[in-house]
């Protein structure tokens, strides 16, 4: 995905309607990176099908 | 008891106050003189709301005049992070665009609960953009500096909490933590810090980054303070709808509880890398005052700070998303590059992170069957030079802005009551995190009051003003 990551960039913020201009593109590429290798971490972790999302928990 | 109202703790005002040995006024006039004076260096606040203070704290006054019963936080004046609402005030959390937002027409309820104890709101405190910092840094307000040694970070993003507390210039602060924003200026700046369990205490009105993770809580320079301002804003709250249900839990008259028999634990692996040498001798010296040798590891504890990554930077992308089409230019860069990047994430790892934590939590919950308390550092070390971008930890050169939390979020993520709690080491002081199960924030507070009575930990006196 690395090498193909400014057009996965130039994809999404077309999609997305977002102004992302060239001067920004490095800081916002390395941010990416760095995000894209750690949502990978998680990605790697087997998880059992029937686990749920936690997002507010009371006990 | 200390002599002037600058000098004394939020207890101490409270009944000095309540007994009339002086006025609510009196230590209001205090703290705006010392923000008067020191906050020129310091440069905590965004916001001093003179005007309200005094009406407020003469309020107070003419209440015990007339024999009301007096607030537990009579007199005791109070600043909190400019991402909560304060009537008449744009709640500007720390941004540019925000400063457009109409006056706020009502108070968080956390300011109106702690208000309602008698405590007096004397303004709002600089913050990282958006909460999303480590530093203390501002590009819009400049950042918020150390008391200890103003060339150096306060830690973020409650920046202005810790300084403020940390240099005495009020006794109480309100902050928020997402993934270390509480404990992180807490150690820098040598103040004690409360996240408390996620949802114990309300977020209504205050400007959100991460709802899956945001906590509100008090700073202080004792554990008593600290435990009377959680107590005075605990309860349930319809405005917050991840306000817990629960009753008021007091912890004030536990602090004092026997703590011997308490289950005391190191938090290994993961939390024993990526320290400098004060970080470790800070988690040497309160394991040794607690007797603790037992280690426990918490599994996958650097996935879970992943998970935490990836759910700080598409949530606070999503949050942000108008914001970012509309008014790119009005960020500070570095936080809107992030946000955009965050917009980039896919979905299917979002649910996936949310999905980890679930596994996560219960796996770390079943430590707590063997454990009351698990120890680990605050920060990976002292506070960094303002503007210093990289620090090496374990021989290895990483930024500093997002590594300065890798120690805080993986206990965030799952919702973890942690008290902060400050070695005063030479130079600069560093925290320990006092991590309990979820709603047993008293267990904490109690291990925290412990070792202040050992005199292992303290606020200490600021070395910069």
């Amino acid at each position: 995905m690395d090498d193909h990551l400014d057009d996965y960039m130039t994809a999404v913020a077309r999609t997305m309607a977002l102004p992302l201009e060239d001067a920004w593109r490095p800081a916002v590429r390395a941010n990416l990176e760095v995000a894209l290798r750690l949502a990978r971490l998680v990605d790697d972790f087997p998880l059992p099908d029937d686990v749920a999302s936690a997002a507010v928990y009371s006990t | 008891m200390s002599e002037t109202p600058a000098a004394m703790s939020a207890a101490e005002i409270a009944q000095a106050v309540s007994s009339r040995k002086i006025t609510a006024l009196a230590a209001t006039e205090a703290a705006l003189a010392r923000i008067a004076v020191h906050d020129k260096i310091l440069n905590a606040f965004t916001d001093v709301t003179a005007d309200r203070a005094r009406t407020r704290a003469k309020a107070v006054d003419a209440a015990i005049a007339a024999g009301q019963p007096a607030g537990p936080l009579a007199g005791v004046p109070f600043a909190v992070k400019n991402l909560f609402d304060v009537q008449g005030l744009s709640t500007r959390a720390g941004s540019k665009i925000n400063r457009d937002l109409p006056p706020s027409p009502r108070d968080a309820t956390l300011i109106e609960r702690m208000e309602a104890a008698g405590a007096v709101l004397v303004g709002a405190l600089n913050m990282g953009e958006y909460a999303y910092d480590f530093t203390g840094e501002n590009a819009h307000d400049g950042p918020s500096r150390n008391p200890h040694d103003p060339t150096r970070m306060a830690g973020g993003s409650s920046g202005g909490s810790g300084s403020a507390v940390g240099g005495a210039l009020v006794p109480i602060a309100l902050g928020s933590d997402t993934n270390g924003s509480i404990r992180v200026p807490s150690s820098f700046c040598g103040t004690f810090g409360l996240k408390p369990t996620y949802g114990r205490l309300s977020r209504a009105r205050s400007f959100p980054f991460v709802a899956s993770l945001d906590h509100l809580g008090p700073f202080a320079r004792n554990v008593k303070d600290l435990a009377l301002a959680y107590d005075v804003m605990q309860g349930p709250d319809a405005d917050d709808p991840a306000c817990s249900v629960q009753s008021v839990e007091p912890t004030v008259p536990l602090l004092a509880n026997d703590v011997s028999r308490l289950r005391v634990a190191i938090a290994g692996g993961y939390f024993q890398q990526n320290l400098l040498p004060e970080a470790v001798e800070a988690v040497a010296r309160v394991a040794k005052a607690l007797g603790a040798t037992r280690t426990v590891e918490l599994p996958e504890a650097a996935r879970a700070r992943a998970a935490a990554f990836i759910m700080t930077t598409t949530e606070g992308a999503a949050l942000h998303l108008d914001r970012l089409r509309k008014r790119p230019n009005d960020f500070d860069p570095p936080v809107r590059d992030r946000l955009f990047a965050g917009a980039m994430i896919p979905a299917v790892y979002v649910d996936k992170a949310q999905k980890f934590r679930r596994w996560y939590r219960a796996r770390v919950l079943e430590l707590f069957q063997s454990v009351d308390v698990i120890l680990a550092p605050a920060t990976p070390c002292t506070a960094p030079k303002i503007g210093q971008a990289t620090f090496t930890l374990d021989g290895v050169e990483l930024p500093v802005r997002p590594n300065i939390g890798i120690h805080t979020q993986p206990i965030s993520f799952i919702g973890l009551p942690v008290a902060a709690v400050p070695v005063p080491l030479e130079p600069m002081p560093i925290a320990v995190q006092i991590i309990a199960a979820p709603w047993r924030e008293d267990i904490a507070l109690r291990v925290a009051y412990a070792l202040e009575q050992m005199g292992v930990v303290a606020a200490p006196a600021p070395r910069g003003l």
